[in-house]
Formats: structure tokens, C-alpha cells, sequence
């Protein structure tokens, strides 16, 4: 028995071994060409035949064609920017919809429903007129805009969380008087610490890992770039060949604070999924 | 509203006519001034810009782009025409405008009728500070719904109602403002897009069939995978559960864009991997992982295995932990073995807890655009589809007419379908769960 159990063992961990060499096979090899001496997308070998860190240091120094630390930057301030205003307009939707009872409450929440239901970015076009007509196309403003202007139709998980708050205690702060808003931001807020969180942590990422609005908002605009256009703009096939290792490099240095946040995330998704699941 | 007309004295009546008349009447001035100053912004847009908005959305402009002479001068001079996109995107607008318009004259009309009511009961209304005051009490659901609202309004609602109605416009590469004109079509769109011989509708059904086809595959593979995985890392004979999962879990942290775009180029006939399996010896030519249409299919579902099973199994690895333990020993008991107790409890409690996340999951994998785009483009190519691959799913080839071959309506048309198709899947599955009936079960 004893026997049985060690073989079952060791297959096991044989079995885990090698999907964890098949798990982190591309990432392990970005690492390595991002170290890579010999430019090009391609070599006819596959471990490099000498190392170096000057992928980097032009990545991060040089700023002639690509301005990869500006690229960074913007991100960061549109991250920063839709961030905030994403997570107040999601934590005070979801406080209404749960908390308060009001006339349009269903519809409401109905709408929000059939507008997930679209092709997110079939509107895309649209929206790029809009900001073409408010004269801010190209710019990190109109970025910041789109990443957080309807953030307010996902409410969708917040409320869930709102929805098993218990009820008692703002019924004892109404009895004193308290208003609904100072429920608000007294009560349900200080509670709701997991899904802010949670709010604040996703609304940052997003910005990061868009490619879609990004490249149809800024155009040919390097300079307001972010970092998901300009790496995908070095995989074209005219700076393919040149920025191929630099390009590697740019995705190790975003990679690495995006998967830290993910991390650290991964316990309130869980959480969120199976808790909302759970109730029914 | 109509209650409260029908309740109301003649001085709320007149409210419906003239803003805030029934506030000014009975003594709430400033109420009653804000009311009449938004009435006066309305009559003035009308005025000056909504006649012609909604005129305009009927005719989609009637005046071309062109040459005309002009006799002062002697010479052909370019003259600008209407521009149907703004003309709709402005007659859109004017809808929604509308609409608050009629919200607004309900809300006069009940402001009214509620000073009314103070007054015949004997009390005074409502002072302005009073006013102002419920918007942080009472009616704090205003103050705290207008900005978003105002938001998904700007960025959600009107561009959706711009491209809905685009769907019923021919605006494609034939007819690209300013210099030309487009036209209303009525449902045209939908029939050339769903009949059989247009080049159009042979390349919507194929996509979709591959659509439905690769949602429920990748769907279902990464629940699977997911679901032994965890099983697996979960069973006692593994040891430092925690560095497995976090090791596997690597590929859903790591942003999409860079983890696709790395493997598209590991995956090309020159990539890291054919070059790698060359030098073992296995191959002597490279896989066509890209190249070959079935290949790709098949590529492009085993990436999305990579990426989206570790999220299942965290997902498992959560549920597993919440399975009431008695369940377990109760079947001990009676006798069961491992996988008896698998099938007839971990496996329905399981699917139980994740359908809900299943739906969204599908949902999602029909929309799935990050994917398909960043690994293949919809590629590889080829001449029996109208500007899409065979791997394009429906919202990649929907991309891809707007940005690339400028189709617009086409587009819009597709949308529309992607959508019809989400919300039955949802409508039939969603409003089921008691998630959704029974809200409040935890207050």
C-alpha cells in the first residue's frame, strides 16, 4: 500500500514537472531573449549565443524612434486617472442598487444588463467620432475618458458584495438621524474595503493590458502612446527585425508589476466568483 | 404622470406647458425659476439645432460633395456637402435629448403637484435648502447616479444607438462621408448578411459556425482541464500544493497582449519552437501552426487552454475548499470509493456552484477578441471569406470591417447578431439562477 502510494507520488509530481515546463516555457523564453545579444525576431538556434543588458538600457535610455519610458508614464497617469474616477462611480452605483429602492432602479439595471450584452467594441467607431467632436482625439484625456466613462454600467460584482452586508447596522445609524449619504460613506464604505479593492486593483490594470481602444484613439500619435500599442508597434514589420529584443525586454518590465498585482488579486476573484455563485 | 395630471389643479396642468410654473405659483421660486431656465435651454436647442437634427436624421443629408459652377466667378468650384455620419451621429443625440426632455416634464409636473399637496393639507412646501438637502438623504441616489449615468449616457448608450441605427444605413466603403452620402436601407443589411449567396453571407455563416463551435470547445476544454488540475493538485499525494498553483498560474497574470504576442512569434514557421524541435531532430520541416487552417484552429484552442484553465482550477480550488466536509465523511460511511464520491458530490457540487460562471465564460469566449486577434489575426487568409481568415470569429471580422475595409453597416449588422446571440444564451440561463430572483436573500 505503502508502495503504491510513494509511485502515485512521484507520477504525480513527474506529471507536474513537466505541464510547469510547458506553463512557463514562453515566458522563460521572453526572459531570455530579452537578453539576447543577436538582434532579429528569429534565430536559427534557440538559446542565444551571448547575453546582455544593452536591451534594456535602449529600451528604457533611447529615445529616437520609441520613447518606451514615456510610453510607461502615460500609462501610469491614465491608469492613475481612470482608476479613480472608474472606482467612485462604481462604488456609488452599486451602493444605489443595492442599498436604496428607488423607480428606475430595474430598469436601470436592466440597461446595464443589455449593454454588456454588445461587442464591447463595436461602438468603438463611434465613440471615436464623439471625441473627435469634443476635439480630444490623440490625447490621454480621451483615453482616460473611454477606459472610465460608462464604468458605471459594471457594477455587476460590487453590488453583489453590497448585497450581503447586513442590514442592521445602517438601520440603527437612520434611527439616529444619520443621512443616506453619510450611510454611505460612513458605513458601507469602511465595509467594503475586499471589493474596493478589488475595484481599484482591475480599473488600474486596464490601461495596461487594452490594445484595442488605444490603437484606434491614438493613431500614429507615438509620443501619447501607451505601453500595449507601442510594444505591439515594434512587432511591425518594418521595426520587427530591429526592436525584436527590446521588445521582449518592454514586455519583462510590464509584466512584472501586472502579474504582482494580479497576485495579490487572485484571492478576491476567487472569492468574488465562488461567493456570488454560491448563494444560489 | 398621467395620475398626477388628472389630480393636479389647473396650475399643475400648466406645469407640463411651462416648467416650474406650479413651484413659482405656490411659492418655491428658485425651484420654479431652475425648472423654467432648463425649459428655455431646451426651446433654444430646438430652435437653433434640433429642428435640423431631426430633419436630418430622416433625409441623411441631400447635398453631395461636388464641383459646381460658380457663374461670378467663371470656374468649378468644390463645393462641401451634408456629411451623413455627423448628420446621424447629431439626429442620434437629438433622441436622447428628447427622451430627457419628457423626464424633465414629468418632473415639473410632479414638483408641482407636490407643492400642491403641501398646501391643500395645510402645510408649506418644501423651502430650496429643504430642496437641496433631500439630495443628500432621500434622493441621494440622484446625486450619487448622475455622473456615471451621464457617463454610460456619452460613452456607452449614444454610440451604441449610433451604430445600432447605423445597421439599417448602407454606410460602407461605397459610401464614406464627407463625400458621399448614405441613405437609410431598412433591414437590407440583415438580409444580405443572412442570405446564402452573397459574398457577405458566405463568409457569416462559416464564421459562425466556427464561432459556436470554437466558444463551446474552448469553453468546455478549459473547464475540464481546469477542473483536473485542481483535482490533481488537490489530491494528497502532492506535495507544496502552493508552488504548483502559483507556477500554473503564471499565464493568466502575465498580460494577455505579451503572452500572445510572444507565442504568435514562437509559433511562425521560423519561431523559437519549430527551430527548438528542429534541433532535437523531431522535424525536418516546420508546422504550419499558422499557415494551415486547421492547424490553427487547433493552435489557437490549445493557447487559449494555457491561459484560461489555471483559472478554472483557482476557481475549483476555491469551491473545493467550501464543500461541507460532513458530505464527505457521510459517504465514507456508506461505503462509496474516491471516485463514486467524485461523480455523486465534488463533480454536481461543482457544476452547481460554476454554471452561472460557465454562461458568462461562453459569453465571453464568443467575444473573444484578445485571443484570436493577437495570435492569428484571423489568419491565414483566404479568398472564399469577405475581408475575414479562417479563424476570424465574428467580433474579430467585425473589427476588421470597420477599421480595415471601412463597412460600417455590415459591422453594425454583425453586432446586432453578436448580441442576439449573447442575450438569448443569457436570457434562457441567467434569470434562472436564484442569484438574480433572490437579491436580498443575504441582507
Amino acid at each position: 500500500m505503502r508502495a503504491k502510494a510513494r509511485i502515485k507520488s512521484v507520477v504525480s509530481h513527474i506529471g507536474l514537472v513537466l505541464l510547469s515546463v510547458v506553463w512557463l516555457f514562453p515566458i522563460f523564453w521572453v526572459i531570455i531573449a530579452s537578453f539576447r545579444k543577436e538582434k532579429g525576431s528569429y534565430t536559427s538556434y534557440f538559446f542565444p549565443k551571448a547575453y546582455t543588458l544593452d536591451n534594456y538600457r535602449r529600451l528604457l535610455f533611447e529615445t529616437e524612434q520609441f520613447h518606451f519610458a514615456k510610453w510607461f508614464g502615460n500609462t501610469l497617469l491614465v491608469a492613475i486617472f481612470s482608476c479613480l474616477i472608474s472606482t467612485i462611480f462604481v462604488l456609488s452605483v452599486s451602493f444605489c442598487m443595492s442599498r436604496l429602492r428607488f423607480r428606475m432602479r430595474k430598469p436601470f439595471m436592466n440597461m446595464a444588463m443589455i449593454l454588456g450584452m454588445f461587442p464591447g467594441f463595436m461602438s468603438m467607431i463611434a465613440v471615436y467620432y464623439i471625441l473627435k467632436g469634443l476635439g480630444i482625439t490623440q490625447s490621454l484625456l480621451a483615453l482616460v475618458m473611454v477606459y472610465s466613462g460608462a464604468s458605471g454600467a459594471g457594477f455587476f460584482v460590487a453590488k453583489g458584495f453590497f448585497d450581503t452586508i447586513s442590514k442592521s447596522m445602517e438601520e440603527a445609524a437612520s434611527l439616529e438621524g444619520a443621512t443616506r449619504l453619510q450611510i454611505f460613506t460612513k458605513i458601507i464604505l469602511p465595509l467594503s474595503k475586499p471589493i474596493a479593492v478589488t475595484t481599484i486593483l482591475t480599473s488600474f490594470m486596464g490601461p495596461w493590458v487594452d490594445y484595442i481602444f488605444a490603437s484606434v484613439i491614438m493613431g500614429d500619435n507615438y509620443d501619447k502612446y501607451t505601453v500595449a500599442i507601442g510594444l505591439a508597434k515594434m512587432l511591425e514589420r518594418e521595426f520587427i527585425s530591429e526592436y525584436y529584443t527590446q521588445f521582449a525586454a518592454g514586455c519583462v518590465l510590464v509584466s512584472i508589476p501586472i502579474s504582482i498585482l494580479f497576485m495579490a488579486l487572485q484571492r478576491y476573484y476567487v472569492e468574488g466568483i465562488t461567493s456570488g455563485a454560491s448563494k444560489g | 404622470m398621467f395620475k398626477t395630471l388628472k389630480k393636479g389643479d389647473s396650475i399643475t396642468k400648466l406645469s407640463l406647458l411651462i416648467f416650474g410654473f406650479g413651484n413659482i405659483m405656490r411659492g418655491q421660486i428658485v425651484k420654479g425659476l431652475i425648472f423654467l431656465c432648463v425649459e428655455i435651454t431646451y426651446v433654444l436647442y430646438f430652435v437653433f439645432y434640433g429642428l435640423d437634427a431631426l430633419k436630418g436624421l430622416f433625409t441623411l443629408g441631400t447635398q453631395e460633395q461636388g464641383w459646381v459652377m460658380d457663374e461670378r466667378k467663371g470656374i468649378e468650384i468644390l463645393v462641401d456637402g451634408d456629411n451623413s455620419m455627423l448628420l446621424l451621429l447629431f439626429g442620434t443625440l437629438c433622441l436622447m435629448i428628447i427622451v430627457s426632455l419628457i423626464i424633465v416634464a414629468r418632473l415639473s409636473v410632479e414638483s408641482a403637484y407636490l407643492a400642491q399637496e403641501a398646501i391643500e393639507k395645510g402645510k408649506r412646501p418644501l423651502t430650496i435648502k429643504e430642496d437641496i438637502g433631500l439630495f443628500l438623504d432621500s434622493k441621494v441616489h440622484i446625486t450619487l447616479l448622475a455622473l456615471p449615468i451621464i457617463g454610460i449616457l456619452a460613452f456607452s448608450v449614444l454610440p451604441l444607438l449610433y451604430m445600432i441605427l447605423v445597421a439599417f444605413t448602407n454606410y460602407n466603403h461605397d459610401h464614406q462621408p464627407p463625400g458621399k452620402l448614405f441613405d437609410w436601407v431598412g433591414l437590407d443589411n440583415f438580409f444580405v448578411i443572412l442570405s446564402k449567396n452573397s459574398p457577405l453571407g458566405k463568409s457569416f455563416w462559416p464564421i459562425l459556425g466556427w464561432t459556436v463551435v470554437w466558444a463551446i470547445v474552448a469553453t468546455i476544454t478549459c473547464f475540464l482541464f481546469g477542473l483536473v488540475l485542481a483535482m490533481w493538485i488537490n489530491s494528497p499525494y502532492v506535495k507544496i500544493k502552493k508552488l504548483w498553483r502559483s507556477v500554473l498560474a503564471t499565464s493568466v497574470a502575465v498580460p494577455q497582449f505579451v503572452s500572445l504576442l510572444i507565442i504568435r512569434t514562437m509559433l511562425q514557421s521560423e519561431g523559437a519552437i519549430n527551430v527548438l524541435l528542429k534541433e532535437i531532430g523531431l522535424i525536418d520541416n516546420p508546422l504550419p501552426f499558422w499557415t494551415n487552417a486547421t492547424w490553427a484552429r487547433v493552435t489557437v484552442i490549445l493557447v487559449n487552454l494555457w491561459i484560461g484553465a489555471p483559472y478554472t482550477m483557482m476557481i475549483v480550488t476555491g469551491i473545493l475548499m467550501n464543500i461541507p466536509g460532513e458530505l464527505y465523511e457521510a459517504a465514507k460511511i456508506d461505503g462509496a470509493n474516491t471516485l463514486t464520491i467524485f461523480r455523486k458530490i465534488t463533480l454536481p457540487y461543482i457544476i452547481f456552484v460554476m454554471t452561472p460562471y460557465l454562461i458568462t465564460q461562453f459569453i465571453g469566449n464568443v467575444n473573444n477578441f484578445n485571443v484570436i486577434y493577437l495570435l492569428t489575426a484571423g489568419g491565414p487568409s483566404t479568398i472564399d471569406y469577405y475581408q475575414a481568415g479562417k479563424t476570424d470569429l465574428l467580433v474579430t471580422w467585425l473589427y476588421k470591417l470597420t477599421v480595415g475595409s471601412k463597412d460600417y453597416c455590415y459591422a453594425s449588422t454583425i453586432g446586432i447578431l453578436v448580441f442576439i446571440i449573447s442575450a438569448v444564451v443569457s436570457l434562457l440561463t441567467y434569470h434562472r439562477t436564484s442569484a438574480y430572483k433572490n437579491e436580498e436573500g443575504f441582507q
